[in-house]
């Protein structure tokens, strides 16, 4: 039972969201609190491209960590998010937006699973409906006359 | 119908197959540049302190092909293909350098040791002048052409055989 919880426990460790504890540092920070939380919401968005598959907002790189402070100098200047992200597609290319838009380029990485999960529904409503068709035929009047035999000899015999 | 069944999973192997064999055979390290033909960033970096006057800037490119390239004396593998750089440099190629967040007098003395054939030297303190140029390691190289354009980025240290099979036919495509 001890053991039960103890990996309870630590499935439970596991499944936490690793971003409740950011890479920032205290001195990143900017006094408003309501543009710090916008340059948060970017810096979660902004691939940090030397760790590639953590935002700019978890690592402690060091290129990070410039990251963060463009963007923060860009959202004191006033800029929108839009331009933000666009001065770093600009320099970066689209690798570091962690959501890539939909263009020509990434239709199959946003349809794929669409398309895939379309195609496993037909397959699954035309296997359905082929074991529903095999059923409504699968006795003919003589196999059923022999099977009702078969069931009666059975019910005779064990009484 | 019965075949489908066979010819499905099949046709379904192939495909991920196919995709697995050209994503996992690919460098993930390798960055496609955002900045590939297309015109040189704006930039402009302050002198290296105790070596020159002039900095190095947008305006110092164009004119003829030549060669940009981010060092710094921190950086081991700079250390490693800056010979290539000076050979480069021997055989008339212009060679511009970007030195990366390094102390003034740490750079200065790796360049005194291995050797300074570097045209303009460009002191890029906190790194600014590199996030313009896209840059996210030490060392990389650029090929920019006479109009300013970047024709070709190599990231990590040039080897021999980088110089002879890309760098070189490159440069020679763009003098003629």
């Amino acid at each position: 039972m001890m053991r039960f919880f103890l990996v309870l426990a630590l499935a439970w460790l596991v499944m936490l969201p690793p971003s409740a504890d950011a890479a920032l540092r205290p001195g990143e920070l900017l006094e408003d609190p309501e543009l710090e939380a916008r340059a948060r919401a970017l810096g979660r968005e902004l691939r940090c491209v030397v760790c590639q598959n953590q935002s700019i907002d978890d690592s402690n790189a060091e290129l990070a960590q410039d990251f963060r402070r463009i963007v923060r100098e860009r959202v004191l200047a006033g800029e929108s998010n839009e331009e933000i992200k666009q001065y770093m597609v600009d320099r970066y290319g689209e690798f570091v937006l962690l959501r890539p838009p939909i263009t020509a380029n990434t239709i199959v990485l946003w349809g794929g699973p669409f398309a895939i999960l379309l195609i496993g529904a037909g397959i699954a409503y035309a296997t359905a409906r082929r074991r529903q068709t095999a059923e409504a035929d699968d006795l003919s009047p003589d196999e059923r006359r022999r099977l009702n035999e078969l069931l009666a000899d059975g019910s005779e015999s064990r009484s | 119908m019965r075949r489908l069944f066979f010819i499905v999973p099949a046709v379904v192997f192939l495909v991920i197959a196919t995709f697995l064999a050209i994503g996992l055979t690919r460098d993930p390290s390798e960055l496609p540049s955002a900045l590939l033909d297309r015109p040189a960033p704006d930039f402009d970096l302050p002198p290296l302190p105790g070596r020159d006057e002039a900095g190095f800037a947008r305006a110092d490119l164009g004119g003829e092909p030549m060669l940009v390239n981010v060092f710094a004396s921190w950086c081991v593998p700079c250390r490693i293909e800056h010979p290539l750089i000076n050979r480069l440099a021997e055989n008339g190629i212009i060679v511009h350098g970007i030195n990366h967040k390094d102390q003034a007098e740490n750079a200065r003395a790796w360049l005194d040791e291995l050797g300074d054939s570097f045209s303009r030297v460009g002191h890029d303190l906190d790194g600014r002048g590199g996030i313009e140029w896209g840059v996210y390691g030490v060392p990389e190289t650029y090929i920019v052409d006479a109009e300013g354009v970047i024709v070709h980025r190599h990231v990590g240290p040039l080897r021999p055989q980088d110089v002879e099979r890309t760098i070189r036919p490159i440069l020679e495509s763009l003098q003629r």
